[in-house]
């Protein structure tokens, strides 16, 4: 394999991760969510072991192992587990309309292009100019966590920001130390499990996953 | 002698190719419908027979008709018979491709589209507004999505004339480019909006409140009729061809090159073929949609192409 | 021969003749229509004929006039820049008088159309000033007396509330825009000069003044505005779809058609000429707001059923789409890429050309089933097709060049524009590049959106059934009235079929503009072909275009006459729905309910439907009553809150008039004593 045909990969593969960025904002469904999030971690999960492939650093394989496991099976699954427990309503509602989210979507990504574009300069790695899809992608997640209602597709872009974070890593600097990643899928399927115990709570408090209840808590003055 | 007749020669085949590809494609999709479902099919000259039918049979005009509505099948056939002498279909070397770029080729499909419009409002009846209404919206959002689509590419290949990208993309070594990937889908969900196919439109559905296309053109009648008809059809050979032509050109013959002509020829058949099941795969997985998600579907063929235009200039 | 000045010129002191001889002869109404009409139509094809001249010559000529203020005389001069517009406001002109002999007779009777004639006159006298002034004195001069001569005309029906009301606004904006003008004007004069002098008040003072880059940006934002307002580029547009509906439809048309256009004539007289190379942001601006007005005006036009007032809008598309063109070649020039510059620069013109004919066209069309049926509201027009065979084929050519068809002409200006956007990867800056892509983007969103208004103008208003009152006697118009259409819509025709002719005689205004042409290389194929950049880049010909359709049209058209099909009448199908009745077809709110539902974004929608049943119950409906307002966010954003804001301070200095007099005595002698306190 070429370093070239790798990075040609790659940027197809970095496309195709801001795609299923976009598709979790166009979603309507919360079950599509969770199976275009599991297709961004496979995609994320190939993109790495190309990487460790093509600079010859062995660690990313486990990287990339480790991603597979986590992002394209378990986190998925328990997601699926949790709202078939909790019997979460199928379509998602959101703050701010789907046209709209798109549009900014788009202005997003050309923001994160301006800004990565000195780092382009001065990197010389193949994979440098996936860096402005990564913070694209890290952006459209936050993006997801604004503007949609539901508790449960916060935890989805939260977990597609991170996925943004890990692709960057990926790019910019052909990853994190190992320790460093392990810590933070360790984290990540944490706060999960964390997350699914806060969402038992919040529902026998409020009797909703509707963030708005939220604002109950707030002291009134 | 033949390499003086050889721009002519090439014109005509297209031409006629054009002609007889149209009702053939939309034979070969009827009929892999029909095996689909499990009915047994017409075969793959039906439309063909339907069409000299319709030829022959009387013409009824709507009362208060004017015109209009009398003159624009004519003009939906010659602007559509215009996109077939443009578009490179099996060669590269055509003479009338640069009568009009692509973005004049979108124009003249508009010209058509215009026309068609004004005669769903020419009987005045309730039906005829309400299908120019909705013909106009799409049209009006499937447009700019459509020249978008087609901006990537010619940004790839530097220019706006069809046989010169045709040319340039079939010479070019093959790279990997992911805003091509996304001009072809972005292009594709277009294409199934301006041919009126399921899931945004049904071409054979004549249930008032479902129809678009079918409802401004349900005053038509007999040779009228044939040539509105026959114009559809050339209209789905032809976006098939021009996506073929703008994202899988290879087979096509390049310039000066008549070798090549069997072979493209072979290539065109059998991607159109593919073309012809997916439509179907398509056709028979989804249903039509609710008149405002067609919107959003559209909204998602903008978005699919403005995201090509950007990761052409973000990754490559 | 004549110079192309001296017909200028003349065709000036003409046009200020027939306004003074208009209002001497005041009390012979017929005979004055038809002779000032005609008159008035002889000086426009002067002054076309001057201006063609000037830009075929590519020569410049310049006079003073020893006229105005001691020591300030009048400077004027005439280049292809200017020549190029005083041919556009001859041509449009020319054939608005024509139609103007039939036109007026409509008001013969009902009121004296003498004002009208004589604001008329110094209307398009002030207009050809404004091009052929050279310095900021006249200019403004010049200005003023076509701001004030068209409030006159909007004023004319003065006994409608809202004709007056338009006619406020309008000069109230126009005004507004003047003053900053004149700001802008000062400081180039000032850098010019020194602001102690007078001296640099001239146009070729400033282009040599030598300006900080600060000072240059704050003078071009000045005029940029000014013109803007004058333009109607939104925001500033809302005086535009007030007055130009309200003045009669020969002067619309002039209004839409050409006097917008002295405002662009403003815009790259002073950011081109005056101020040598322009800044790229200027150009962004100016790319910016024409993206803006070109996509919310279309919008705003579809939302109409008033068929002038949807023109009005659709000509805030058009300023915006002739702005686009300009800021590409502002950022061009900057980048001093003059080739490019000089593409988008005759994209720019070629549009000015097009718009100028068919939105001038659209008007008259409009003017004629005004005149035919007194009723300007689509949804109570519908089938004059059968009525009025003349009018409808030639209002059909303005539909097909506003909506960019091939092959007409409002197309090939678009292609152009399509052209010089595909064209920016050239500049260097990656984010610029990557957006303005998305500018052709919107552009393509306007020329669609414009397809479907027109589809509605033209098919609710000539197409179906009448809508209107029962009996409504609706007839053709008269001679004059369709030569002036018919002549427009064969230049529409004619301009779109040969642009490389248009082409080669306007190269040389880009030439002397920002010194590049492109007559060469859109030539370099033969006249068959244009070929703007280069033949492998884009082509497009016109005439193949044009003679595949009559082809194939004729050739089908011809196969069936010979076959002998018959053709029989019958009532209408429609899916076997019967006693179908006026009433049941789409009308022109119903046509652009889908448009409504999907932009409704951009618009703030008030939407009420009442049912009156019988006996006051809603349970057996006899009547829907369906009550609709659509009006643009930045009035109420915008204009609102000044109005408010304006009232409310008129009303706190109003408590400082009593009506007695020694109050007001008592004010005059508190500022004598304040004077001379300070003084």
């Amino acid at each position: 394999m070429s370093l070239s045909l790798a990075a040609q990969i790659n940027s197809v593969l970095a496309a195709l991760i801001l795609l299923t960025s976009f598709a979790l904002l166009v979603q309507r469904r919360v079950q599509g969510l969770l199976h275009i999030f599991a297709w961004q971690g496979l995609l994320l999960s190939i993109s790495t072991a190309v990487v460790g492939y093509s600079a010859g650093l062995h660690h990313l394989y486990i990287s990339a192992l480790l991603t597979l496991t986590l992002k394209v099976f378990a986190l998925p699954y328990i997601l699926y587990v949790l709202i078939h427990k909790l019997k979460i309503h199928k379509e998602v509602e959101e703050v701010v309309n789907i046209p709209t989210t798109m549009i900014i979507g788009i202005a997003l990504v050309i923001f994160s292009y301006d800004l990565t574009s000195p780092i382009r300069e001065l990197s010389t790695l193949v994979t440098r100019s996936t860096l402005a899809v990564a913070l694209s992608t890290v952006m459209l997640g936050l993006l997801m966590m604004i503007t949609r209602k539901k508790a449960l597709t916060q935890i989805v872009g939260f977990l597609s920001l991170e996925n943004g974070l890990f692709f960057a890593a990926t790019s910019a600097t052909y990853g994190m130390p190992l320790v460093v990643e392990l810590g933070v899928a360790l984290d990540i399927l944490i706060a999960a499990f964390i997350f699914g115990i806060f969402f038992f709570q919040i529902r026998t408090t409020f009797d909703s996953l509707d963030l708005k209840e939220m604002e109950k808590l707030k002291e009134d003055e | 002698m033949i390499r003086q007749y050889y721009p002519i020669l090439i014109e005509s085949l297209q031409v006629i190719l054009v002609l007889l590809g149209g009702p053939l494609l939309v034979g070969w999709v009827r009929m892999l419908k029909c095996w689909t479902q499990g009915r047994r099919s017409a075969g793959l000259l039906q439309p063909m027979r339907d069409v000299t039918k319709l030829f022959v049979k009387e013409t009824v005009l709507a009362e208060n008709a004017s015109w209009i509505f009398r003159s624009t099948p004519y003009i939906v056939f010659g602007a559509t018979l215009m996109a077939g002498a443009i578009i490179p279909v099996v060669s590269a070397d055509l003479p009338l491709a640069a009568t009009a770029d692509i973005i004049a080729l979108v124009a003249i499909f508009a010209l058509a589209r215009f026309f068609t419009a004004l005669a769903g409002l020419d009987t005045g009846t309730a039906f005829g507004g309400m299908g120019t209404s909705r013909e106009m919206m799409v049209s009006s959002l499937a447009e700019p999505a459509v020249l978008m689509s087609v901006f990537t590419v010619s940004l790839v290949s530097h220019s706006t004339s069809l046989s010169h990208m045709v040319h340039e993309l079939t010479t070019v070594s093959f790279v990997l480019r992911p805003s091509l990937a996304f001009a072809l889908l972005a292009f594709i969900l277009i294409a199934i909006a301006e041919t009126g196919r399921i899931p945004v439109d049904n071409p054979s559905t004549h249930l008032e409140l479902t129809m678009i296309h079918e409802a401004m053109l349900l005053e038509y009648s007999g040779r009228h009729l044939a040539l509105i008809e026959w114009a559809s059809m050339m209209k789905l050979f032809l976006f098939a061809s021009l996506g073929i032509a703008l994202f899988l050109p290879w087979g096509i013959a390049g310039i000066d090159d008549p070798g090549m002509l069997p072979v493209a020829l072979v290539a065109l058949a059998v991607k159109l073929a593919l073309t012809g099941v997916f439509i179907v795969l398509v056709e028979t997985g989804l249903s039509k949609m609710r008149i405002f998600r067609v919107a959003e579907f559209l909204g998602m063929a903008f978005l699919l192409a403005s995201l090509g235009m950007l990761s052409y200039f973000i990754l490559e | 021969m004549p110079s192309p000045f001296e017909l200028v010129s003349a065709s000036i002191i003409v046009f200020l003749c027939i306004s003074l001889v208009s209002a001497l002869f005041a009390n012979r109404q017929s005979i004055l229509v038809k002779l000032s009409s005609a008159l008035s139509a002889a000086a426009c094809l002067v002054a076309a004929s001057g201006g063609f001249l000037s830009v075929l010559a590519g020569s410049t000529e310049a006079m003073v006039l020893p006229i105005g203020l001691p020591d300030m005389p009048f400077y004027m001069r005439l280049d292809p820049l200017a020549g190029f517009f005083v041919s556009i406001v001859g041509l449009l002109g020319f054939f608005v008088s024509v139609y103007s002999i039939g036109y007026l007779k409509g008001f013969l009777g009902r009121r004296s159309v003498t004002p009208l004639l004589v604001f008329y006159n110094i209307f398009m006298a002030g207009m050809l000033l404004v091009l052929v002034s050279d310095d900021a004195y006249f200019f403004m001069i010049a200005w003023e007396l076509m701001a004030v001569s068209s409030f006159f005309l909007v004023f004319f029906e003065d006994e409608k509330v809202q004709n007056r009301r338009a006619a406020f606004i309008y000069i109230l904006i126009a005004h507004i825009g003047a003053v900053l003008i004149l700001l802008s004007f000062g400081i180039m004069a000032g850098f010019a000069a020194g602001f102690e002098s007078f001296n640099g008040y001239t146009f070729s003072a400033m282009r040599s003044a030598n300006m900080p880059a600060v000072w240059a940006s704050i003078a071009f934002l000045l005029a940029f505005a000014g013109f803007a307002a004058k333009a109607g580029v939104i925001p500033l547009h809302v005086w535009l779809p007030e007055a130009h509906p309200a003045a009669p439809s020969n002067v619309s048309a002039l209004m839409s058609g050409v006097m917008l256009k002295t405002a662009i004539y403003g815009i790259i007289r002073v950011g081109f000429d005056m101020m040598g190379t322009p800044q790229w942001w200027w150009g962004g601006l100016v790319l910016v707001l024409g993206l803006f007005s070109a996509v919310l005006g279309i919008l705003y036009a579809l939302m109409q059923s008033d068929i002038k007032k949807l023109l009005a809008y659709s000509s805030v598309e058009n300023i915006g789409i002739i702005l686009i063109a300009v800021g590409l070649s502002m950022m061009f020039a900057y980048l001093k890429l003059n080739t490019l510059a000089a593409l988008a620069m005759v994209a720019a013109f070629y549009h000015m050309l097009n718009h100028a004919v068919f939105k001038g066209l659209l008007f008259m069309g409009a003017g004629a089933i005004l005149h035919a049926t007194h009723e300007r509201s689509m949804e109570a027009l519908g089938g004059l097709i059968g009525k009025m065979k003349w009018t409808a084929p030639l209002f059909l050519a303005g539909c097909l060049s506003a909506s960019a068809l091939p092959p007409f002409n409002g197309f090939v200006s678009e292609w152009l524009i399509f052209q010089s956007f595909l064209l920016t990867p050239a500049l260097p800056g990656r984010l610029i590049n990557l957006l303005i892509p998305l500018g052709a983007a919107a552009l393509a969103l306007t020329a669609a959106l414009g397809a479907r208004g027109f589809v509605k103008v033209f098919g609710i208003t000539f197409l179906g059934k009448w809508r209107g009152r029962q009996g409504a006697l609706v007839t053709e118009v008269d001679w004059p009235m369709r030569a002036g259409m018919l002549m427009a819509a064969l230049s529409c025709l004619l301009l779109g079929i040969f642009p490389n002719l248009v082409i080669g005689w306007l190269d040389a205004v880009p030439a002397s503009v920002v010194g590049g042409g492109i007559g060469e290389t859109a030539k370099a194929s033969g006249w068959l072909w244009l070929t703007p950049v280069a033949a492998e880049r884009a082509s497009y010909s016109a005439p193949l275009v044009f003679f595949w359709m009559v082809l194939v049209v004729g050739a089908l058209y011809l196969i069936f006459r010979a076959r002998g099909g018959t053709v029989r009448r019958a009532p209408a199908w429609d899916c076997g729905f019967e006693k179908m009745t006026s009433r049941m077809q789409y009308t022109a709110t119903s046509m652009s309910m889908p448009t409504r539902r999907i932009f409704g974004f951009a618009f703030s929608i008030k939407e009420a439907v009442t049912v009156i049943g019988r006996g006051g119950s809603a349970i057996f409906p006899e009547k829907f009553l369906y009550r609709l307002k659509v009006r643009d966010h930045i009035w109420n954003f915008g204009y609102k809150p000044v109005s408010v804001a304006s009232f409310w301070l008129a009303r706190k200095v109003g408590r400082l008039q009593h009506g007695r007099i020694q109050i007001y005595l008592l004010y005059s002698f508190i500022t004598l004593v304040v004077l001379l306190v300070f003084a």
